[in-house]
This record gives structure tokens, sequence and C-alpha cells, in this order.
């Protein structure tokens, strides 16, 4: 048994980056495609079919955790009292409302967790908020690269809310978790059967981990409290802040690549850093 | 001109097969004034204020169905609020085919207003609706509802206390007592009733000479409208800008009965008239003329897009971060126009343009509330810049824990400073500019539970946030002739930065840090947000209370002192720290 505390190598090579950067261009893909289509008058529900198609269409054969969709004020889990609340309903698109897509698809064990934020028409707070989201994912990056333990992290992220003055709605996920791990799966249940919104495998294969991290001292899940006082364990992690003002939420996700001594985002070419690059560029 | 101001012009209009007598007064190129009366009155309640609008306005009014001069409808459905609402938009249709009209109700004028200013696009044809003593009966049917279901001891006396205000409607529920009694001497006695109960003076010409019919007929209304309503209320919200006007000495329609009007108008002003029902018009008609007067002529620009010039004033000192920030974006919430101030000039503008957000006109100063002249610059600036603050909220303050003994001279001047000085500065400086306006205000001191709580532990800040508390009660007295109200909001443990910079006698830097960082995650457990502590700040203001206990602990501590001072005195030894 390995020594308590001891990393274990980045388990990753260059082939299997490239497949994990693959899947989550697809899935960003797949979500821009929905935002393209999605107007005033669609439901949640119709949006997470619109992009589950979508996804298997693109080749996509199991789901670490079904699509997600959020619309108006449920893009900042308002009034969300049970874990229920987070599956598509059938709250109806409107002009001005902001929307979340969430989806995480699994193409050949190769996992991707991604979230895009959107919104129909005009809506200033929005504008502002996803503005504003692009301090956190530098600010994270930094943190993690600083090698600091993840709950620091954790708390730099809610200093950095409170200055804006804004939610942390992250900590409305179960567990209050800003990321998790994202490993290769291969576990060997049915694929596409999902269970409490989570795809089978992923819960075999998050199980696992869950009970081999323990056994480590560190979480395979992200969050504020005891279990993540450990430096950033190499290899992938979803990592999803999501910001809320008022009526209004926004995220992102996309998976972070920790090595043993460094950290980077998997993929700069994103819808989100897109639009900052070309804020930027107009500014 | 003057020919034209003063001569009133009477005209018929038809709405649904009904004649209504109209009167017109003023140049009709001028901005259309539509005034609709009450119960039991006619047109003529207005005489006073239409004269004094007149003369710069082109003034409306109607006497409703079943009064005055208009015609009467055959039944008791003939007055449901749809037709009275029609009634509206017929008369404004006819005067005013062109612009938009303001409206200006009074009584039962004020209920079928809000019928048409609540229908679906009445923006195109209202441009503004002051109201006074009316409520929209479907809002009232949700403000029963809520507190019904919430039944709180706040929310239980106030259901009761306006159920005492209401016993009239339940007698005009009962077939032949009230118009009886009408007809039976009740319309000759009148005007020494509202003489006696309503400060009115008798005067020529009122009431008007059918006074009996137009009670008996308006009963209906009654009858018609207010069990359907309030049973079944029906979501009506509007875009029109609406003045609340709230008359001090009303018995009949109580104030609280208009908390939570902006659910239902975002775009509300409030303000309030020290008067009763009938006196508001019959004796102070060119103060609410003055008041119309400048709700009419403020742009409201288009519908909540751009930052409006107009509206309510707030001033919140301490707004870069915690129950200031969360107070200066609650006020935001509510279309007033906000200014923060702070040591920190990046919060305080960061508060500031989250408050922009909001559409509102925001601003963001850097001052140090403990240094006296900054502050009066302070507000000289703010009344250049933006005009005199409707409401100024010092909350700004710090944290200090330590005995008396171990607490430095140091350590005691920095907390009276900031957390005392503060206070009377901001107190003085905004206080004198609201006395010089003269028209009323509010001032929000923020003391602490801490102010009534001894505690071993906190002698130098609670000693600060008990002068506060004191500095408002006694302050309170002074400025109510001049319609300023003052309250005083003592929260309990809330979950703000101020923890975060506390001080402790008697530590250095680094059991300072380890203990900070002890007494926030404390805070943070209890969880309390300061979003809920600036719900409370507006409530007060919009309700005038006095001293407002935030949270159970504060409460409970508040409700202790009274039971048993002694059991504090004692729990003072505690070292809570």
């Amino acid at each position: 048994m390995k020594q308590r505390g001891q990393l274990p190598r980045f388990p990753f090579d260059e082939r299997d980056l490239a497949k994990f950067r693959e899947v989550q261009q697809l899935a960003y893909h797949c979500a821009e495609q929905v935002a393209a289509w999605i107007e005033p008058g669609v439901t949640e529900r119709q949006a997470t079919a619109k992009l589950r198609r979508s996804l298997v269409r693109a080749g996509v054969q199991d789901f670490f955790h079904v699509p997600f969709a959020w619309f108006g004020d449920r893009t900042a889990f308002r009034h969300f009292h049970t874990p229920l609340q987070f599956f598509a309903g059938s709250r109806v698109l409107r002009e001005g409302m902001p929307y979340v897509l969430d989806c995480a698809p699994v193409v050949d064990g190769y996992t991707a967790d991604i979230g895009y934020g959107g919104k129909v028409g005009e809506n200033p707070v929005w504008d502002r908020l996803a503005q504003d989201l692009r301090v956190y994912r530098e600010l994270i990056l930094r943190e993690v690269k600083a090698r600091r333990t993840l709950d620091q992290v954790y708390a730099a992220v809610d200093a950095q809310i409170a200055e804006h003055g804004y939610d942390n709605r992250h900590q409305v996920y179960p567990g209050r978790v800003i990321g998790h791990q994202v490993t290769r799966t291969t576990a060997r249940g049915p694929a596409g059967v999902n269970l409490f919104g989570f795809g089978v495998r992923t819960l075999q294969t998050l199980g696992r981990e869950l009970v081999k991290e323990r056994l480590e001292g560190r979480s395979p899940l992200w969050a504020g409290g005891r279990a993540s006082r450990h430096a950033p364990t190499p290899g992938l992690w979803a990592v999803e802040p999501h910001i809320g003002f008022r009526e209004v939420g926004i995220k992102f996700e996309e998976l972070l690549v920790v090595t043993d001594e460094d950290a980077y985002w998997l993929d700069d070419d994103l819808p989100h850093v897109r639009r900052w690059a070309l804020q930027e560029g107009t500014a | 001109m003057t020919g034209r101001s003063t001569e009133i012009r009477r005209r018929t209009v038809d709405s649904g097969g009904l004649k209504l007598a109209v009167y017109e007064q003023g140049d009709p190129s001028r901005p259309t004034v539509l005034m609709v009366h009450g119960y039991p009155d006619d047109h003529s309640v207005w005489d006073d204020v239409a004269a004094d609008l007149a003369v710069d306005h082109h003034v409306v009014r109607y006497d409703v169905r079943g009064c005055g001069a208009s015609g009467a409808p055959g039944g008791r459905e003939g007055y449901r609020l749809e037709l009275l609402g029609q009634d509206l938009f017929a008369v404004a249709d006819a005067v005013s085919p062109d612009r938009p009209v303001h409206v200006v109700a009074h009584d039962w004028g004020s209920v079928q207003s809000w019928e048409a200013v609540t229908a679906p696009g009445s923006y195109r044809r209202i441009a503004s609706y002051t109201t006074m003593s009316g409520p929209c009966l479907d809002h009232m049917g949700f403000w029963m509802r809520h507190r019904l279901r919430r039944p709180t001891p706040r929310h239980v006396s106030q259901l009761l206390r306006q159920g005492v205000h209401s016993w009239y409607i339940g007698l005009f529920h009962l077939p032949v007592v009230a118009p009886a009694a009408w007809k039976l001497g009740l319309a000759r006695l009148w005007p020494r009733v509202l003489n006696d109960l309503e400060a009115v003076r008798p005067r020529p010409g009122h009431p008007q000479r059918t006074l009996a019919k137009d009670a008996v007929h308006g009963i209906e209304l009654y009858r018609a409208n207010m069990r359907p309503s309030i049973a079944r209320p029906r979501e009506r919200h509007t875009e029109v800008p609406v003045q609340l006007i709230t008359l001090q000495r009303d018995h009949y329609v109580a104030e609280f009965l208009s908390e939570g009007l902006e659910r239902w108008a975002p775009r509300l002003t409030r303000r309030t008239l020290n008067a009763t029902h009938w006196s508001a018009l019959l004796e102070k008609g060119p103060t609410v003329a003055a008041l119309v007067r400048e709700f009419v002529a403020r742009d409201h620009g288009a519908l909540r897009q751009e930052p409006s010039e107009g509206g309510e004033l707030v001033v919140v000192t301490g707004g870069g971060s915690g129950i200031g920030r969360a107070t200066a974006l609650a006020f935001a919430d509510q279309g007033a126009r906000v200014v923060v101030c702070d040591r920190d000039l990046p919060a305080a503008q960061r508060t500031a343009e989250l408050c922009a957000l909001s559409g509102v006109k925001s601003g963001a100063y850097q001052v140090d509330v403990s240094d006296g002249a900054a502050m009066a610059a302070f507000a000289k600036r703010v009344a250049a810049d933006f005009g005199v603050p409707d409401v100024v909220v010092n909350n700004a303050g710090i944290g200090h824990s330590g005995t008396f003994l171990e607490t430095t001279d140091e350590e005691w001047r920095r907390v009276l400073d900031v957390n005392l000085w503060g206070v009377i500065h901001g107190c003085r400086a905004f206080g004198q500019l609201m006395v010089d306006h003269g028209r009323g205000g509010h001032l929000v001191n923020l003391a602490s539970a801490a102010a009534y709580l001894p505690s071993k532990v906190l002698a130098a800040y609670a000693t600060s946030k008990s002068a506060v508390y004191m500095l408002s009660d006694c302050l309170r007295a002074e400025l109510a002739p001049h319609r300023i109200g003052v309250s005083t909001i003592c929260p309990g443990i809330v979950n703000t930065n101020i923890t975060r910079t506390t001080t402790f006698s008697g530590l250095d830097t680094d059991e300072q840090a380890a203990k900070q960082a002890r007494v926030s995650k404390m805070y943070a457990r209890r969880g309390f947000p300061p979003e809920k502590v600036a719900a409370e700040i507006v409530r007060a203001v919009r309700t005038g209370k006095a001293v407002v206990p935030v949270t159970v602990e504060a409460k409970a501590a508040k409700l202790l002192g009274r039971i048993s001072p002694g059991l504090l005195r004692l729990g003072a030894r505690i070292n809570a720290g």
C-alpha cells in the first residue's frame, strides 16, 4: 500500500488527453447547436431531449449524468429544496430569460462534463455575470498551480464571489461541490442506463473512486470541507464554478488537467473563452 | 389663459351605453390629469386639487357610474370592476385620444382605477397613477392570503387591525340597513361626520346635493366586487409608474396594507401625508396637487430600460460590503436611485455597478464616516449631484472585542469614531438637508443586538451601539414634526465580513487572525444572510417602524431584557469572545 499523502503519478498519456479533449469539444458543440435552436416557448424537457438527441447522433453511447437544462431563476437554483428539482421540468423559456445547459457524454469510457450558459434577448444582469465568470476561471487555475489545498481554492472562490456581490450557487449541488474528478470509466454495467440521473457505470466508477481515494485521505469530490483538505490530485477534474445574482445564474464546466507539478485547462477553444476574447478584442 | 383654467366645461361620454358626466378645466394642450372620486363623493370632492392643477394642466374629472350627473346601471352586475375600468378608458379616450393620461384617484375611485392601471397594455393609455386610500382588491386578496398562510404575530395583528378599520364593509353587505341609514338622515348628518371625525370644516357646495342617492347606489360597488375579488384574487401587475400617497390618519385604510405593493407595481414611489381620509382632498388640496404636479412632471422615460432620473434617492454608508451592500441592492431593486459610500472605493463602485443593473442611477464615493468634515462635504456633493435623499442608511461600522480593562484608549477611540461619530455625522449632515428641504424622509441607523445585550467582552462595541440606539430615540422625537422618520436596526449574528475585520484586544497579529477566522466560521455557520437584514431595513422605512431587532437571538434578548434584566446582566459575565 502506498504511503498516505503520496501522490499517484499522472494517469493519462497524450492520446488519452486528446480523446478527452475531443469528447469535450463534441459536448460543447452539441450545446451550441441547442443554444442556436432554443427560443421563447421551449420547455426545459424539450431542450434536454434535443440535447440528448444531438449527442447520441454524434456517437455518444453513455452519460456520466443525464443532460440538464435550467431556465429563468432556475439557473440560480432559486427555491431548490430537493435534488429532484435539478431535473428538467416544464418551465417555459421567455424573452430575456437566462438558461444553462449541462451535459456529460461518455465516448469509449472518456468522459466530458460541460456547462453552457446563455440567454434569449436582452438581459444586462446576465451580461455582467458572464463577463465576471472569467475571473473565476483564471483564479482557480492560479490557485491550483500554486498547489493550494482544494478546500483553500474553494474558499478563495467564495471570497471572490463575496467581493463581486454574487451568490455561490455550486453549493446547491449535492455535496456542495465545485468540481469532481473524472477518470476513464472501465465499468461493465449496462451503458445508457441511469439511476437518480447518474449513469450506472458512473456510479460504479465513482463508488470505487470514493473508496479508493478515501483510503488515500483524499476525495474525488471537490468541496469546501475537511475531505478536500489535500493538494490537488493529479488527473482530470471537471470544475464548475456556478455564480448567481438575483434571478440569474451562470456557470461554465470544463476539464482541468492537474499534473504532478502543474495544471492547465484541457482546452481553451471553448464558447465562453472565445466570447471573452471577442469582448477583449472589441473593447 | 386664466379664464381657461377656471372655466369648467361639461360634456358627456358614452361608456357601453351608459352616460358619464365629464368636467374639463385648463388648457387641453397641457398634460391631462384624470381624477376619479370615491364613495360617497362625486367629482366636486376634487374642487381644490383641480383648481390648483388646472393652472398648468388639462384637468378632467367625471362622476363615476351611479353618482352625480352620470347614469346609473340597472342592477348590481353593472357595478363590476371590469365596467368601472372601462369607464376610465372611455373617458381617457374621449378627452385625450392621442396622449396617455395621468390618473389621480381616491378611495373607491382608486380601487377602480387600479383595475384600469393593471389591465394589460394599460401603459399605452395611462402615463402615471397617483393613488390615495384605495388598494387594488386583488392585491388585497393576496395580502390577506399571505398573512393567513403565515400567521406570525405581526401578520395576525395586521389582519385584525385592518378588520377593525373595515367594519362598515360588513354592514354594507347587510340588506336594508345601510341604504336605510343614508336615506333616514346620515346624508344630512354627513357634514358633521366629516367635521367631527375627519377634521374637514363644513363648506358651501359640499357634500353634493345628490349625496343620499349616490351613497345608496354606491353600496353596490361593495356588494358587486368585494367578495369575488378577495376570495379569488387575480395576479395583476402593472408597468405604469405608481405614486402611493399614504394618509397617516386614515380611519379606513391602514398603512401596512401597501406592504409588498412593489411586487405588483415595481415602479412605485411612496409618499406620506399627514391627513385623514377626506381632509387630504378637502383641506390639503394644494399639497396633494403639488405631489401630483411633481409626479406628472417626472420624465418616466422608456419602460425600465433607461436609468430613471427621478424616483426615491437612498444613501447608504459602508455600502461596499455586507449589510450595506445588500441594503443598497434591495432599494435599487425597488427602483430607487442609490448612492453608496465606503472607505474602500472599489468595493463601493462595485455595489453601485450592481445597483445599476436594476436600471437605476447610482453613485459611489470614498468617505470615512468618522471624519465630520468629509461627511458634510459628502452630503453636499450628493445634494448637488443627485438631490436631497429620501432615505439615509447609516450602516458603516466596525467590530471590536475586548473587556474594558484590556481595551486601549486607541481602540476605544477607533470604535467610537466609526460606530458612534459616523452615525452622528451622517444624521447631522443629511438630517439638516432633509429638514431644509421640507419633504420629510427617513434615517436608518444600524445599532446591534449588543445595544441592549451587555457582554463583558464587547465593552467598547456594545457601548457604541447602545449610544446609537439612544441617539436614534432622541432624534426621532426631534425630527417627527419634520416628517422624518428614524429607525434603529438591531441585528444579531449576521454572516458578513465584519468578523473578518474585527479586532481583538490583547492579542498579537497571529492570534488575531486565528480568532477572526474562528469567529467568522461561527458566524458563517449561523448562516443569517445580510439580504434578510436589508429586507427588514426596507420594511422599516416603508412602515416607519422605530426599533427593529433582526434575527431570533436579537429578538429573544430584547424580550428577555424586559422580562428579566437581571438575567441579561448575569449573562454578560459569560466569556462570549
